[in-house]
């Protein structure tokens, strides 16, 4: 009974979604219309088939870990098309021939700018942190998750919802809106996925047979509430049609910036370093085989992390149209971020006292703690950029990605990598990783990707920064834009080649992992779901 | 299956006593240069959010004890060089024109002012070395080739009130005829007439066809651009017996100009800049090299 009525209504949306592709009134819209067709359509024919196949009963003992290998793929992928798409416009940038004029419009730096943010940012970190959020709940609840197939909605769901929004930014469908680029239908599909996904985890930590919540959590549960706040707030528009992609914000002006990096800011401050100390909080242990450092330092960094980093967005509106008390608050709860924000470094690294020989030996170890270095150095130059002062040089210059890349690749990627090489043999039943050679490769190609990136952007923004401020003793400017432009290029070219090292090293990864699940020798293990205690 | 606990050592703290999954928590203290930095930050922020504007109220927020200000600061600084270059910005937009060059103190005043002028409001189109775009349509600034005229007086005009634009009545205009779009010519004719101008400007030609495209020159173009296509300042006609070209010399550019004209637009600057800025960029361009 309940199969059929699901095959009524996957018919029906795959329908509507045809419909609505033969009337959609622009690109971007009838091919999200297709893909939705496409989708119901094919869960469609998997439900028809199924059907006669015997139930195979479900072990409410074990981990649902089919899901979290998935997961782990998608992770892996996204984050090479994230990568990818990523030195693309670096060299775009670089060298603007690169954007061909038989791709303008769908290729050129313009449409694939947001490709590479949402792609790193939501598919590569938005994967890693479903599937590793989905890991570290049920083993530290001792648990199987909540909900049955709903983590396989979610998981679904949510890579649907990152082929939309790819696809339709390329075609022109976008808000305008840094880092909440998707339409409104797509916000919407996200929206469901995302209540979905708060089921799944809070049904989960409900039924738990541990005493307590893990810190790890605590992290992933503020970043799930969070974000389902902040999407849906600076996402509130009305569709000019039902049948397009156009949308009009609900919020103009000055409202409109501050809500737009209200979330922008949480966006990194829940999305990239919440849910990312989540990840931290459980594989860095694990991978050292130590007890975390300190309980009491954990609840009040946590606390205050939350706490502060909610109100620090305004620092991202300095010397504009925002009313000027606005911004000395953002300036100052960013300052007092300072301390909450190291907590995490701290507690990360100080793990390590007694397993410090472990860095020779390991090098997913190394990677780990390489990643909350980068954490620490970036949740310092945030603050210290919030400061007006230092924000009158920096703003609108590349020390302002200078700084996210610090973030973005050194912390969030490498403790995903390490988690990667944490997840995989575990997940795929293998004694150990294929190569921990391999590994190194990866490990000092990404580090030094990364040094390049950031140093090049530091020395062009502070660059451009000094050479746009600069006036002579009458008052008037020295150089022109363009000046500015032109003098970028050598580090221009060098950021471009941090990138391809970036990108080299995960497809080390990619193919060292790949190997793991293939050749190395298999481990007796069991999945079972007991209480530690 | 029970899970091994995370190792311990002897000598470690005490744990708080839970595991999950292995993991154990120590009960160490937060470190103590951790939580005084953390209070210290936010005794600066409360300090700081008392002496410059802060807490929202009803009405309007906290000024702050200091009064500061960044837009102040901003209009402050802005002032302060009005200020320092009201004198001679009074006696630049006194002067005769063609009296700045004379003038050392003023003219270069007049040339630095110009060329931040310049670099903010013209280098979009022009280069910001001011060569232009060749082939693009944006006049090469620093060679003494004038469309609309290249002295002092005639850049001051085509600053302040543009080129083509509908924006000001007093603009600069002329337009050439769409020879080819409008049937003014036959396509043999424009071909016969692009020989022609080959010929003058002293390029490869076949020179059969540019003895009849003389014939159509003459019936059509002379009177903007002259008998011997040496151009007209006064109806902003190019000189087209030169080697310079706004929009190409080679024939394929030649037959598209004739058949379907150009119409290259600058916007009037009077709206925008001051006649101090105007009179600046003037003296800027005027003294690129090409100026007459």
């Amino acid at each position: 009974m309940w199969d059929y009525l699901k095959l009524v209504v996957l018919g029906l949306i795959a329908l509507g979604a045809a419909i609505v592709a033969n009337k959609a009134h622009d690109l971007a819209f009838m091919i999200n219309a297709v893909e939705v067709m496409l989708a119901a359509g094919f869960v469609f024919l998997w439900t028809l088939r199924k059907m006669d196949e015997p139930r195979q009963p479900v072990l409410q003992t074990e981990y649902m870990d089919g899901v979290i290998r998935y997961g782990v793929v998608a992770t892996a992928a996204w984050g090479v098309v994230g990568f990818l798409v990523g030195t693309i416009i670096a060299f775009q940038l670089a060298f603007p021939a690169l954007n061909f004029d038989w791709a303008e419009g769908y290729l050129n730096f313009g449409r694939l700018r947001p490709l590479h943010t949402s792609a790193v940012i939501f598919a590569f970190g938005g994967n890693a942190l479903i599937c590793t959020s989905f890991y570290v709940v049920q083993r530290t609840s001792a648990a199987r998750l909540f909900g049955g197939n709903l983590a396989w909605f979610v998981f679904w769901g949510y890579n649907l919802f990152i082929v939309l929004a790819a696809t339709s930014y390329l075609l022109g469908g976008s808000q305008s809106k840094e880092y909440a680029e998707p339409e409104w239908h797509i916000d919407l599909w996200l929206t469901i996925v995302w209540v979905a996904y708060l089921v799944v985890f809070l049904g989960t930590i409900i039924k738990r047979k541990e005493p307590h919540i893990y810190v790890a959590n605590w992290f992933y549960l503020s970043f799930i509430v969070t974000v389902a706040m902040l999407h849906i707030f600076n996402n509130l528009a009305i569709p000019v049609s039902f049948l397009g992609s156009k949308s009009v914000q609900v919020f103009s002006g000055v409202q409109d910036a501050m809500v737009q990096w209200w979330y922008g800011h949480n966006a990194v401050g829940f999305f990239l370093t919440a849910g990312f100390l989540g990840m931290m909080y459980y594989f860095v242990p694990k991978q050292a085989e130590r007890p975390v450092f300190s309980y009491k330092l954990s609840i009040v960094h946590f606390w205050a992390l939350i706490f502060l980093y909610i109100w620090a967005g305004p620092h991202h509106l300095h010397y504009t149209a925002l009313p000027e008390w606005a911004a000395t608050l953002g300036m100052v709860f960013s300052i007092m971020l300072w301390m909450p924000s190291w907590g995490g470094m701290i507690n990360g690294l100080m793990t390590l006292s007694g397993a410090w020989d472990k860095l020779r030996t390991d090098p997913v170890i190394r990677m780990m703690v390489v990643s909350i270095g980068f954490y620490g150095m970036s949740t310092f130059e945030g603050p210290m950029m919030s400061i007006k002062a230092v924000n009158s040089l920096s703003h609108y210059t590349d020390w302002t990605i200078g700084h996210v890349h610090s973030g973005a690749l050194g912390w969030n990627g490498m403790i995903t990598f390490g988690a990667l090489y944490f997840l995989t043999p575990k997940l795929w039943n293998r004694e150990r990783l294929y190569s921990l050679t391999l590994v190194s490769w990866h490990f000092w190609l990404a580090t030094i990707g990364i040094v390049l990136y950031a140093s090049a952007m530091w020395v062009t923004g502070i660059m451009e920064g000094l050479m746009w401020r600069e006036v002579d003793a009458n008052g008037f400017l020295v150089n022109a834009f363009a000046d500015t432009v032109a003098a970028k290029f050598p580090m221009y070219v060098v950021r471009g080649l941090g990138g391809v090292m970036y990108l080299a090293g995960a497809l080390i990864m990619c193919f060292n992992l790949w190997k793991t699940v293939k050749s190395a020798p298999a481990r007796v293990s069991s999945s079972t779901a007991v209480p530690a205690e | 299956m029970s899970v091994k606990p995370t190792n311990r050592k002897p000598g470690d703290p005490t744990t708080t006593g839970h595991s999950w999954d292995g993991i154990e928590e120590f009960n160490n203290p937060m470190p103590r240069w951790w939580l005084w930095t953390f209070y210290a930050c936010i005794v600066f922020a409360l300090g700081y959010s008392i002496a410059y504007p802060a807490w929202p109220m009803i009405n309007r927020a906290t000024p702050g004890l200091l009064g500061a200000s960044t837009r102040a600061d901003v209009a402050a600084e802005i002032q302060r060089f009005n200020d320092a270059n009201a004198p001679i910005r009074a006696r630049l937009e006194a002067a005769d024109l063609t009296a700045i060059a004379a003038d050392p103190e003023l003219n270069q005043y007049a040339t630095n002012a110009g060329a931040a002028v310049f670099r903010t409001n013209c280098s979009q189109c022009h280069g910001s070395g001011a060569a232009g775009v060749q082939g693009q349509g944006y006049p090469n600034l620093l060679d003494d080739d004038w469309i609309w005229g290249g002295d002092i007086d005639s850049i001051h005009t085509t600053v302040t009130h543009g080129i083509r634009n509908t924006t000001d009545a007093e603009s600069r205009y002329s337009e050439m005829p769409r020879f080819g779009a409008d049937q003014l010519l036959e396509p043999a004719q424009i071909a016969q007439v692009v020989q022609h101008v080959l010929a003058i400007s002293g390029q490869e030609h076949d020179a059969a066809l540019a003895a009849e495209g003389a014939v159509v020159f003459a019936e059509n173009c002379v009177a903007c651009h002259g008998e011997e296509g040496k151009g007209d300042r006064s109806v902003g006609a190019p000189n087209l017996t030169d080697a310079i070209w706004l929009y190409g010399g080679d024939q394929e550019t030649l037959t598209d100009t004739v058949t379907n004209a150009r119409f290259g637009v600058m916007p009037n600057w009077n709206q925008r800049l001051t006649e101090a800025d105007i009179r600046s960029v003037a003296v800027y361009v005027h003294g690129l090299g090409g100026g007459e």
